[in-house]
């Protein structure tokens, strides 16, 4: 039975959000809840001498909160111990919280904060990651024996090398970050809801904070309106800022950033640098490559080493070579701490490969498609960390799809450095493609660790609900464990609800991240779902009806199942050898881009792109996810600037924070490919990050192959193509 | 602060008696919200306009089309007499933020603020636009670019308000062209925004007006590439007036949206297509 899988489902969340009734934190009714804010560094790097208070203002009006108020560990539970919740003697970058006000309405609070002004002595600040020394997480892969080929070439064969870089990028979710807290209740339990990826994380910060167990933290996720990774670690900031003011306050305090104070804080994409060494045959084949990985960090550690990790694990691409060796290394500088960020440290990495594809095959005179087809991991084939692909493997399926459906396999792209094109239109067009995959779910043994849990339990009116901590966050986890438990289960969608995250009451299936919902947790409702299933019985009458039959007859209404890796998998991560990930999914882009020869501007006129997901449990949502994942990294490629002057966020308003709109969007033509996962619920794999991989090097291949310039790093902005095509003309 | 909601011109006129040079005026509200909640304004008064029924309307007057000040962008470009006679405004009007930020924006308000990256602006230079401003004790007349003085600064005392704008008649054979240049295809700011219009009879050019936003600390006139129209073009041709014009009569900067580099290069390459595609010149 596969009713729904397959089929597009309603979405259980959507005439709420349409409607307006849907509840964000910022329209929660709470009553005598206080508002919350912070006291921030407005400078990179110094020492905090003291806070002074303006006289003149009536301090019994607010709380104020410090960092030795904090009952537990002044330490932002994370990955490392390095961030503080609150700075105490060094602030490490603009916006770093100082002192915490709550006050009973906003006026009062923004007059307190202003009141409070940090006197910090400046210290010299690192604000460019290239120079910087800091190491804050290294990551070394090696298969083969890359130094031997390198140092005795075989004959014929040539070196090639890159430099690739990427800058930062925002996230730009709709609803900005915000919860609410209370004070402890009358068994010591702080109870949190607010807008979050993944409720658990929350929990266990807010245990570390107030020294309690994670019982007595409960956390409850509320309508979130987006994330993209920005709502991975930075709600337990929020949470434990808005929990510490409602302990000192004795009532709830509410903590909703403005746009402008959630853009200057908040964590964004690594910015990067990937330098390339390439071996490659006369016939294009592969062999060696030498990868040197280097990340912007910011402040503190955050997520770092695991986004480098996943940087390093794609970095060679999904391309065959027997002699890899990639060393990564994030590196702490002053700037607002890096973090999530769709795609997770792969984009940055997949462009720099993607890039160098295309520069290997001008220069070799190979086709760039041809050279990707020739190159591509096949079924067997092994991965830089001698994983051995064994089933899901879609490589040469999107590969020839996209050709199929663009000719790109028969374009004749232009020769780098040729002379400044011209037309009367003053308008010229240009192709370039990506090929990429993206591993689902945790690098290595994270799954294993983790163990994900996931049950699903009968109401008494016979409905089944699915509950874990798993968020809807708009890209339609709700949706897609109705559609799985209802086809699980032999059920209708109707006879499925999906419980809010909340972690007194629904199992810890994990933070939703990693392209893992659908796949990890996905496949483990399916198993207690079935196993639900089985018990009821398949007797006659309708599903709601056999439940209540079931519990009538004393049966045990709730399954609850433990993710359990598939067999066979091994990892080591000291050596980074092994299965780096369950599976991956697969894709390729075709960009096709027009520039205005006067402006510089560019305008993506269609994007084509075929992505293996293994099995589309929800057509249409995973049709979103292409298309609005692709729009995010042409967005990136093109116009999302992110700088910073002494360390400060320029675009700090929508004003300044460019995005693309639906006006900036290209033509999608997107090809699904479902070659099935056996350990996938359905056969699915991930889909969340993939298309954030392939967009930007597509779009900067098909600007090169427009103006005939190398384009070599993120965003290409018409600026930034100026003084490319200045440079030429000087150098020419 | 103090915020005064005028029903009525006289209210208006009258509530501004006492204002001074940090007071403001509220129309649409889309620049100064914003300047307010950043925090970079603090007015001592404000005078909403929004409501005084005397600013709102567009018609027919005898030196041209009357425009009143509280006209909104959204009513520029639906109205079937701004499209006749001054369709450059329609066309920056549809270039202003997003339909909401129509909605509200207002011809008088986009002036009054004068930021040098303003849409509307430079449209009023090329149209040889006159500002209408009105005070409790009087009234009088300025030609746009004598009421644009600086960075966001204009003639414009503190007890007065902007009534309205005329738009000249349209001259037989005047040629007009728009571009503006920003970061995205829809809701930008200027990175660079030209207007111009330009009258010729019999290939001989009798009357230019180009005008050039966000590459000065205000809207800014190309005199020197108007007077090479006039003139005679350079040696070096159009190319080369274009050129001298925007070394002599821009100063672009680097700022958050673009560059100084990309402004002046961009904005010669703007000209030189706009003008070149100009049958006259």
């Amino acid at each position: 039975m596969s009713a729904c899988v397959g089929s597009d489902l309603g979405r259980p969340d959507g005439p709420a959000k349409v409607s307006g009734r849907a509840v964000y934190v910022a329209d929660l009714a709470v009553a005598g809840a206080w508002h919350g804010g912070a006291v921030r560094s407005t400078i990179a790097h110094g020492r905090v001498l003291r806070i002074e208070r303006k006289p003149g203002f009536d301090w019994r009006r607010v709380v104020v909160v410090g960092p030795g108020d904090v009952p537990g560990d002044n330490v932002q539970e994370l990955l490392s111990d390095d961030q503080p919740i609150l700075a105490e003697r060094v602030v490490r970058h603009v916006g770093e919280p100082l002192l915490l006000v709550a006050a009973p309405d906003l006026p009062t609070l923004e007059a307190a904060l202003a009141a409070l002004r940090p006197i910090v002595e400046p210290l010299p600040a690192e604000l460019d990651f290239e120079s910087a020394t800091r190491v804050l997480h290294e990551v070394s892969i090696d298969k083969g024996d890359p130094g031997a080929r390198f140092d005795s070439p075989p004959p014929g064969a040539r070196l090639f090398e890159g430099t690739w870089r990427t800058d930062s990028q925002e996230q730009l979710y709709v609803e900005p970050q915000g919860c609410v807290a209370w004070p402890a209740d009358a068994d010591g339990t702080v109870v949190v809801r607010g807008s979050m990826q993944c409720p658990h994380y929350v929990r266990k910060a807010l245990a570390r904070c107030f020294g309690i167990a994670p019982e007595r933290a409960r956390v409850v996720q509320l309508t979130t309106g987006g994330g993209f990774g920005g709502k991975e670690e930075y709600p337990s900031v929020v949470a434990c800022h808005a929990a510490l003011l409602a302990r000192a306050a004795g009532r709830p305090v509410r903590i909703v950033y403005d746009r402008h104070e959630d853009l200057l804080v908040t964590p964004k994409r690594h910015p990067s640098r990937v330098h390339h060494r390439t071996l490659v045959a006369a016939d294009g084949t592969l062999l060696a490559m030498d990868v040197d990985v280097l990340l912007d960090g910011g402040a503190y550690t955050t997520l770092s080493p695991v986004v480098l990790s996943r940087a390093c694990l794609h970095a060679s691409g999904p391309y065959r070579c027997e002699h890899v060796a990639i060393r990564g290394r994030v590196v702490a500088t002053n700037h607002v701490p890096s973090g999530a960020f769709r795609g997770f440290g792969a984009p940055q990495t997949c462009f720099a490969i993607e890039r160098q594809m295309d520069r290997i095959a001008r220069a070799l005179d190979l086709h760039p498609f041809a050279l990707r087809r020739h190159n591509a991991l096949r079924l067997g084939d092994a991965t830089a960390t001698g994983q051995v692909l064994h089933d899901s493997v879609g490589s040469l399926a999107v590969l020839d799809a996209v050709a199929a459906r663009t000719g790109i396999d028969r374009h004749r792209w232009c020769a780098p450095a040729m002379a400044v094109p011209s037309s009367n239109s003053g308008r010229v067009r240009g192709l370039g493609m990506s090929f990429f995959f993206h591993g689902a779910g945790f690098t290595g043994s994270g799954e294993e660790l983790l163990k994900g849990r996931v049950a699903i339990r009968l109401l008494p009116d016979g409905r089944a609900e699915v509950a874990a901590g798993s968020t809807e966050i708009g890209q339609g986890t709700t949706t897609v464990f109705t559609a799985i438990a209802a086809d699980a289960l032999g059920c209708d969608p109707g006879d499925v609800v999906v419980a809010v995250p909340d972690t007194a009451a629904v199992p810890d299936s994990g933070p939703t991240v990693a392209s893992r919902t659908c796949m990890v947790v996905g496949s483990v409702l399916a198993s207690a779902c079935r196993e639900l299933a089985a018990r009821i019985g398949g007797a006659a009458g309708d599903f709601r009806s056999r439940a209540r039959a079931w519990l009538a007859a004393g049966g045990d209404g709730i399954v609850e199942h433990v993710y359990g890796s598939p067999p066979g998998l091994v990892w080591d991560q000291a050596t980074y050898r092994g299965d780096a990930y369950p599976c991956y999914g697969w894709a390729a882009d075709v960009a096709e881009v027009e520039v205005d020869l006067d402006t510089l501007e560019v305008d993506v006129v269609r994007l084509t792109t075929a992505v293996d997901v293994g099995k589309a449990i929800q057509p249409r949502l995973v049709e979103g996810q292409i298309t609005g994942g692709a729009l995010q990294a042409i967005g990136w490629a093109q116009c999302e600037v992110v700088s910073s002057r002494d360390g400060r966020v320029q675009q700090d308003r929508l004003a300044t924070c460019i995005v693309p709109t639906t006006k900036d969007a290209p033509r999608f033509d997107v090809t699904i490919v479902e070659q099935p996962y056996a350990h996938g619920p359905f056969g699915a794999k991930g889909v969340g990050e993939l298309p954030m991989d392939g967009g930007a090097p597509a779009v900067l291949a098909a600007i090169e192959d427009a103006l005939g310039v190398p384009a070599d790093r993120v965003p290409a902005t018409p600026e930034r193509l100026l003084a490319l095509l200045e440079q030429r003309e000087r150098t020419s | 602060m103090r915020v005064i909601s005028a029903r009525s011109l006289d209210e208006a006129l009258a509530a501004l008696r006492d204002a001074t040079a940090a007071s403001r005026v509220l129309a649409g509200g889309t620049d100064l919200m914003v300047e307010l909640a950043a925090g970079r304004t603090s007015p001592d008064l404000v005078v909403d306009v929004g409501a005084v029924p005397e600013l709102r309307g567009i018609r027919p007057v005898d030196d041209g089309l009357w425009l009143g000040a509280g006209t909104t962008c959204t009513e520029l470009l639906h109205s079937a007499a701004v499209t006749a006679h001054a369709d450059l405004l329609a066309i920056a009007a549809r270039e202003v933020g997003a339909a909401q930020i129509q909605n509200r924006a207002t011809i008088g308000g986009n002036l009054g603020t004068a930021s040098p990256a303003a849409d509307l602006v430079p449209v009023l230079f090329a149209l040889g636009a006159q500002v209408a401003l009105r005070s409790a004790t009087g009234a009088r007349v300025l030609p746009v670019e004598d009421f644009v003085t600086g960075y966001r600064a204009t003639a414009r005392r503190p007890d007065e308000l902007i009534e309205g704008i005329v738009v000249p008649p349209r001259p037989a054979r005047e040629l007009r062209a728009f571009r503006k240049v920003g970061t995205r295809r829809a809701q930008s700011i200027a990175k660079l925004v030209v207007a111009l219009a330009i009258a010729a009879d019999g290939g001989v050019v009798t009357a230019a007006r180009i005008a050039a936003g966000a590459v000065a600390d205000r809207t800014v006139r190309l005199t020197t590439l108007e007077r090479a129209l006039f003139e005679g073009l350079p040696p070096g041709g159009l190319a080369d007036a274009v050129a001298a014009s925007v070394a002599a009569d821009t100063a672009p900067c680097d700022d958050v949206r673009s560059t100084a580099r990309y402004r002046s290069t961009v904005l010669a390459r703007v000209l030189v297509r706009l003008l070149a595609a100009l049958p006259s010149c």
